[in-house]
């Protein structure tokens, strides 16, 4: 009995040690302070120049590095944090998005839209920080885990035909990069529910308060994106551990069944909305456990210029100030509820006006007190979101279920035009522009066949594309991916590339379902790496910074995602395996047997059946005989 | 009156294959060359034109031409032809170096068609002298099958197509013909060069060293030797000079040295044009292997597409072994039952081939089409002649059809051009057998003839 019990007592005693050293470690990262975990959430709301109202929702968790606080969080999501730890991701982006951005009227040069507009279905890249030869394993690995963890079909997409290792167009440029999309993908609130379970307070209090499932997928567009950076590997200085940004961007229509009535009667007069109205909730009360909960309303830099406010020129006084009446009783909308800060951004290099950021703080608000803002428009505004520097779409050319070429168009848009008087000064002005496709392997592409138009002229390929780097699409082992820099003038009003391919046919077991629907081209990025979307709000205190921003801040090339693309490919018919599988052995053994025949035929035999048969009326002596001689003579001939 | 007759055929002879030269020109500036380098009838994924371009441009990139699976031919095509796929002439149609290559490789192997086909028809006469069978058959009739083959050859629409279409099969066929042409006239380097070329070109090629070892070893095509020994043993005269030569493994393994020495040439070229991208190794995977494995399901003349695009996957292997097995099961009956007539062996196997091969194109039909011309004397008394031919110009007719239908309108489905194949296939299942066995009762009747059995007024 004794002897039985004493490795349970000496497991007891392992366990209340390690417990301690993981009090002590806590207790010390306690102390620090600094090191603590930290959550907060943001919600920034921005009407949009089509009566549409934009909803950016901004979580973010941070874990300080794992050795410090050993073994749990009280914060940090675990699985996020295990997951980091077992597969060593250095950086990770998923997002799952329904319908498309719409780059012409919800602008496309703000951090919010190169950063948040994804393309449709799912999108997963990863860094990982491993020798080479893990990498595709330790992508298998997470494409699995997380299709676990957000009940999503991300597992498709281990298979190496569907994922691929972008050299340097892609922006985390590094070799360890995977990249993988699922266009056809369908987003539901199945994803969004293992999404908001990642988050401290999950959707109960505060903020999240307001993710009210049918008013979300109701909207336009829809897109939830979960960002991890964990910086384990301290080679740099900062040791940050690992920062989780979760973000939800969606765009409603609000109110929309007034915005019918209206529609004959004031057309151009925006909707006015509040949060209740849009989301059916109000927040109440906040997240006990986050460190900042805030609403931020933004005005962008488009709108702003059309607004006039009547003090225009002494903002820096009222961002100091935060006092100025103008700012929210302005002549043209009244919000309901006084903004606690108002921030200005500091002067941009691309646009003149500068856009208007108020900040309410929702820990103020209370449950008997709930928090609900609301615009309200007086006046009719119409005004336009700044674009990225060349609209990018991408169509299919050709017909018939053979071949055909998909075409990537940019055309210039307002912001050129601006961006070319300002530096028409000096002739050689040119315009960088990155593309990045990818193409499944059943679309195959002939890449000799890439053609450059300028202005609708064809032009040689080698005066326009600085850098091509292609690998091509091995069958069912890899897809096909072409990263193309191209250098084009400022004065540019289209360009667009050209492609050729041939539609592959694949195996009756290899179409989905619902084959004749087609297949789905991931969209192509396009990126321009000379703009940088980013946003500076003037601040007094830049310590107590609010992430959302702070990201604003971060200087992120201006990209955009083209239009997926649907591929109808042929298709053979499924009712007939067996059939075909018997009629072509028949034929086998037609040829087989027949040509057998004609070989071995022995034309002396035949002769001798037929002497035979007219032996039969003569008598069997003679036949006898004559088959002896026929003996004879033949084995006499043999011998010579 | 011979000589007449003759002067009056070779004057039409070089008129019509200057017509034919014409009318390829012709085609050859059209728009597009009437976008046959994209028909499957004439483009395989081993033979397409814009694979090689392909090919060619990633090999001009500096990657391997067999990086994706484009490309799977060999990487001298790629260095030969490759420049004449961008190379163009102001003014000009965009692919007319090209276009005139495969044109300049026609009317070659045309050439070379004739002259071999004149040598088998003396080889034919000289036999018939030697059994004196020279009044019964009455050879004043015969036709000039080297003549009429190179016709064959030359103004055969597939010939045309394929020529017209870009693709490289003008190529594989010239490596074959002058394979046979060099074992013909006993050229052995050059027949060691053919073969070596036609096996490297594609793979099916390399049955054809039986019928060349036959050649070099015995002679051209002549009836069996047993004919020969009953004629003397008739006329009780053993005239060993009349006699066909035994066979010999002098000019056997001289061919195999020059095959060797050949073979290791061009594996070094291409070792060194792939030197930094992979390899031989990477090579034979995607070309041979491609062949053999028939990874790729687009449409073809063939049969084998629409059968693995079907056949459940734990069948796949299976199939694969019991769908080439069966091109080599049939060489060695072949080889015994016709080891006397080597040409018309290789013409066998060269018709077995295109019809079983993974990736068979017009441009193979028409190559065994040419080469069957050389038997026309022979073949007098083939049945079902004129139900071959009308099916030839139904199927290639019907065939374009069902794939309209299936892949630009969508009207129609798989089935309709996959039964198309199949009577095509179909079709050359009964060329072959009947072929087969009109030659083999050619040289019953020969025998007849000799020992004078009653039966010669029935065949």
């Amino acid at each position: 009995m004794v002897l039985l019990q004493r490795p349970h007592i000496l497991l007891l005693l392992i366990d209340t040690h390690q417990f301690l050293q993981c009090w002590i470690a806590f207790g010390s990262a306690n102390e620090e302070g600094q090191q603590q975990e930290e959550f907060s959430e943001e919600l920034l709301v921005k009407p949009l120049p089509d009566h549409k109202l934009l909803a950016h929702f901004h979580f973010q968790s941070s874990a300080p590095p794992s050795t410090s606080n050993g073994c749990h969080h009280h914060l940090f999501p675990k699985a996020i944090s295990q997951l980091v730890q077992k597969f060593r991701v250095k950086e990770m982006e998923l997002s799952f998005t329904q319908g498309r951005w719409n780059y012409e009227s919800w602008g496309g040069f703000d951090p919010i839209s190169s950063s948040n507009a994804k393309p449709p279905g799912v999108e997963l890249w990863a860094v990982f920080d491993v020798p080479q030869h893990h990498i595709d394993a330790s992508w298998k690995n997470l494409t699995h885990t997380l299709s676990g963890l957000f009940c999503a079909s991300i597992n498709f997409l281990e298979s190496t035909a569907t994922y691929s290792t972008p050299e340097w167009s892609f922006p985390p440029a590094s070799g360890n990069v995977r990249y993988g999309t699922l266009p056809c993908e369908a987003v539901c609130t199945e994803n969004l529910t293992p999404w908001l379970k990642l988050l401290p307070c999950r959707d109960k209090a505060a903020i999240a308060l307001l993710l009210d499932r049918p008013s979300l997928y109701r909207g336009f567009y829809h897109s939830q994106r979960l960002h991890l950076t964990s910086t384990e590997s301290s080679s740099e200085g900062i040791d940050s551990g690992i920062i989780l940004e979760q973000t939800l961007t969606v765009v409603l229509q609000p109110n929309s069944e007034r915005a019918i009535e209206v529609h004959a009667s004031e057309k151009h007069v925006q909707p006015s909305w509040s949060l209740s109205s849009i989301f059916g909730k109000q927040v109440s009360g906040r997240c006990v456990l986050a460190k900042s909960s805030s609403v931020y309303l933004l005005l962008d830099r488009g709108l702003v210029a059309e607004l006039k406010f009547p003090n225009k020129e002494n903002g820096k006084s009222a961002a100091n100030g935060l006092t100025s009446e103008n700012f929210w009783s302005n002549p043209s909308f009244e919000l309901s509820v006084n903004p606690d800060r108002i921030f200005l951004e500091e002067s941009s290099s691309h646009s003149k006006s500068l856009s208007i950021l108020y900040m309410f703080q929702v820990e103020k608000y209370s449950e008997s007190e709930p928090f609900d803002i609301g615009l309200m428009w007086k006046v009719p505004v119409a005004w336009l979101c700044q674009q990225t520097p060349l609209h990018a779409s991408r169509f299919f050319m050709g017909s018939g279920n053979e071949r055909g070429a998909i075409a990537i168009s940019l055309k210039s848009t307002q912001f050129t035009e601006g961006f070319m008087s300002a530096n028409s000064k000096d002739g050689s002005c040119e315009l960088r522009v990155d593309v990045f496709q990818v193409v499944p392997w059943y679309v195959k592409v002939y890449f000799h066949s890439l053609r450059v138009f300028v202005d609708q002229q064809p032009r040689a390929v080698s005066d326009f594309i600085e850098k091509i780097h292609v690998s091509p699409s091995k069958d069912k082992m890899s897809p096909g991916v072409m990263e193309v820099v191209l250098k084009l003038p400022c004065r540019v009003n289209t360009a667009a590339l050209t492609i050729e391919f041939d539609k592959g046919f694949l195996r009756i077991d290899e179409y989905p379902p619902d084959a004749n629907q087609g297949f789905d081209i991931p969209s192509a990025i396009i990126s321009f790496p000379n703009f940088h979307a980013s946003m500076v709000f003037l601040e007094d205190d830049s310590l107590n910074r609010s992430p959302l921003l702070s990201k604003f801040q971060e200087k992120c090339p201006v990209m955009s995602y083209t239009e997926v693309l649907l591929v109808p490919l042929t298709t053979p018919d499924f009712s007939m395996p067996y059939n075909v599988i018997t009629i072509k052995c028949t034929v086998f053994a037609l040829y087989f047997g027949s040509l057998l025949n004609v070989l071995q035929r022995r034309v002396a035999e035949e002769e001798r059946f037929l002497k035979a048969k007219a032996a039969k009326k003569t008598g069997r002596l003679p036949l006898l005989l004559s088959k002896l001689s026929a003996k004879l003579r033949g084995s006499g001939i043999n011998q010579d | 009156m011979e000589k007449v007759k003759k002067k009056i055929g070779s004057f039409s002879f070089w008129n019509w294959v200057t017509a034919s030269i014409i009318f390829r020109l012709i085609l050859i500036y059209f728009p597009k060359n009437l976008n046959l380098s994209s028909r499957p009838e004439v483009s395989t994924p081993l033979t397409s034109f814009r694979r090689l371009a392909e090919g060619y441009w990633l090999k001009q990139s500096f990657m391997s031409p067999y990086a994706g699976s484009m490309y799977h031919g060999s990487p001298l095509l790629l260095s030969l032809l490759g420049p004449l796929t961008i190379n163009r002439i102001e003014g000009q149609p965009n692919h007319l170096l090209y276009s005139l290559v495969s044109v300049i490789a026609d009317v070659v192997s045309a050439m070379l068609i004739r002259a071999t086909g004149q040598n088998l028809r003396l080889a034919y006469l000289r036999s018939l002298e030697s059994l004196d069978l020279v009044k019964q058959i009455e050879v004043s009739e015969f036709l000039f099958s080297g003549d009429i083959a190179a016709l064959i050859y030359l103004c055969n629409p597939f010939t045309i197509v394929a020529c017209v279409g870009l693709s490289t099969s003008p190529i594989e066929n010239m490596a074959v013909i002058l394979c046979l042409y060099g074992a013909c006239s006993r050229l052995i380097p050059l027949a060691a060069f053919g073969w070596v070329i036609a096996t490297h070109l594609s793979l099916y090629s390399a049955i054809l060293i039986i019928p060349v070892i036959f050649l070099l070893g015995c002679g051209p095509d002549s009836p069996p030797r047993k004919l020969f020994l009953q004629r003397h043993q008739q006329k009780e005269v053993l005239n060993q000079s009349k006699l066909p030569p035994r066979f010999s493994w002098g000019p056997v393994i001289h061919f195999a040295f020059w095959a060797f020495l050949w073979s290791v040439y061009v594996l070094v070229l291409c070792g060194i044009s792939l030197k930094q991208f992979g390899g031989l190794w990477e090579m034979f995977k995607s070309t041979y292997g491609f062949i053999l494995t028939v990874e790729d399901l687009s449409p073809n003349i063939g049969v084998l597409w629409y059968f693995f695009a079907e056949v459940f996957e734990f069948f796949r292997n299976f199939f694969l072994i019991v769908f080439h097995v069966n091109i080599l099961f049939m060489i060695l009956p072949l080889a015994i039952r016709l080891r006397h007539r080597p040409c018309y062996l290789a013409f066998v196997y060269v018709a077995i081939c295109s019809m079983l091969k993974s990736y068979p194109s017009v441009g193979d039909s028409a190559l065994y089409l040419g080469l069957l011309g050389w038997f026309v004397n022979e073949l007098a008394d083939m049945q079902f002649s004129l139900f071959l031919f009308c099916g030839y110009v139904g199927v290639s007719l019907l065939s374009p059809v069902m794939h309209n239908l299936w892949i630009w309108r969508g009207t129609g489905n798989a089935n309709f051009y996959f039964a198309t194949a199949m009577v095509y296939a179909c079709l050359q299942i009964v060329l072959v057998v009947e072929g087969v066995s009109a030659m083999l009762n050619h040289d019953r009747k020969l025998r007849n003839l000799i020992t004078g059995k009653p039966q010669d007024a029935k065949s």
